[in-house]
């Protein structure tokens, strides 16, 4: 039992990594990824959602009728998101105003729904928790690189903080003569820097 | 039936547990949001344009009735006498709803300044109407019985090359809050007087 939970959890970091290998949820992984914070923020938002709706669902899956399942999983997911909108506007309103309509629209967010069917409508509130905290820190890891790597092209260096706690600042990380390349920050460039990193991922043979 | 009732129940009773539990968060957080919002979004323009004020405006602030809603009013003090109101307004600009923030000098019914809060408009063109100070300026000392009106349509605010739309929204948004001011003042010298500053 102990080992399936591991497993559930890591799989979720490489295996299953929703961005890169499943390529999933691509409309938050492209909007808000232009920054390191951002792509933080957001990823540990959704991970909130996925880690409480697949409890959730997992621990009412006897009790919702099939038929209105994805209904049922919708209300439940919609809550979620509500509550990290709220939290978020009233504890790190700067975030809030970054991420802007990418927060409500993780309702929407088919690594959160396709969880909640796929996995924790089956399975134990244990594996569920792991699956959904797996698949979040994922998210949330590929959301982070995807905006360090744009970040750090578009400005030449990497600054901000997460949640209002741990900051940090590297500046010039390319010296002081590097031209930042601002193409990367804007939306053509959220598409080629996640097709160079899925290229880069798939040079590495998945087991 | 018996399934027919168990969708009915489940969804009833889910429905109503997340509106509960959301409603009670929103009272827990709404207060929270207003604080973010006048910190980090109205505070700084509020003090901007009244950074002479011998009061922190934004401090200094209460709300008055209007109709159905709530309206917070910002007062300034100047010289010691609590003569300037600052009203909300938004109107449509470009892209999106403009927010922006009106000073009103009482003693002499005339705008002390307006800055803007929120907007979406286009970076570099409507977007200056918030960081270019020499737009807003044209604003401040105007009378209030002088219609606020681009150039273009007879009035006397130069709009920012390229952003008619923008700046007709906010000439707008200043003459909706005028109009509003002049609806409420009896209500605001009320008020102010009370507060007893």
């Amino acid at each position: 039992m102990a080992k399936s939970i591991v497993a559930e959890f890591t799989k979720g970091l490489w295996k299953e990594i929703p961005p890169f290998r499943l390529v999933l949820g691509l409309c938050p992984t492209l909007g808000v990824t232009t920054s390191m914070k951002n792509g933080i923020g957001m990823g540990l938002a959704t991970t909130f959602v996925l880690l409480c709706s697949n409890i959730l669902v997992s621990l009412l899956r006897k009790v919702i009728p099939s038929k209105v399942r994805i209904a049922c999983f919708i209300i439940i997911i919609a809550t979620f998101v509500i509550v990290v909108e709220q939290m978020m506007a009233a504890y790190a309103y700067t975030l809030f105003m970054d991420l802007g309509v990418f927060i409500p629209l993780i309702v929407v967010n088919c690594i959160v729904l396709g969880r909640a069917e796929a996995f924790a409508s089956k399975n134990g509130i244990a594996t569920s928790a792991a699956d959904g905290l797996g698949i979040g820190v994922g998210f949330t890891l590929s959301l982070a690189s995807l905006g360090a790597v744009r970040e750090l092209l578009g400005t030449g260096s990497l600054k901000g903080d997460i949640f209002g706690f741990l900051p940090y600042h590297f500046s010039n990380i390319f010296g002081s003569s590097f031209e930042p390349f601002g193409f990367a920050v804007q939306a053509p460039g959220a598409f080629i820097a996640l097709g160079l990193m899925l290229c880069a991922m798939n040079l590495i043979p998945s087991k | 039936m018996g399934e027919m009732i168990k969708m009915v129940v489940v969804l009833t009773v889910l429905s109503v547990v997340s509106g509960g539990g959301l409603s009670w968060l929103k009272d827990f957080t709404g207060p929270k949001i207003e604080n973010q919002e006048m910190n980090l979004v109205k505070g700084p323009a509020i003090r901007a344009i009244l950074k002479d004020s011998e009061k922190d405006p934004v401090e200094n602030r209460f709300k008055i009735q209007d109709g159905e809603t709530e309206r917070n009013i910002f007062v300034g003090v100047f010289n010691g006498k609590p003569d300037t109101v600052i009203l909300e307004s938004v109107a449509n600009g470009f892209a999106d709803k403009v927010g922006m923030v009106v000073a009103i000098n009482m003693t002499d019914s005339t705008l002390r300044g307006v800055a803007v809060t929120t907007h979406k408009e286009t970076p570099g063109l409507g977007a200056r109407a918030k960081s270019d100070p020499s737009f807003s300026a044209q604003f401040a000392g105007k009378p209030l019985t002088v219609p606020v009106q681009v150039s273009q349509d007879g009035g006397n605010i130069t709009a920012l090359s390229g952003a008619t739309i923008t700046s007709r929204a906010v000439c707008a948004g200043v003459t909706k809050a005028i109009e509003k001011y002049n609806e409420l003042k009896p209500q605001l010298e009320e008020k102010i007087k009370s507060m007893g500053n």
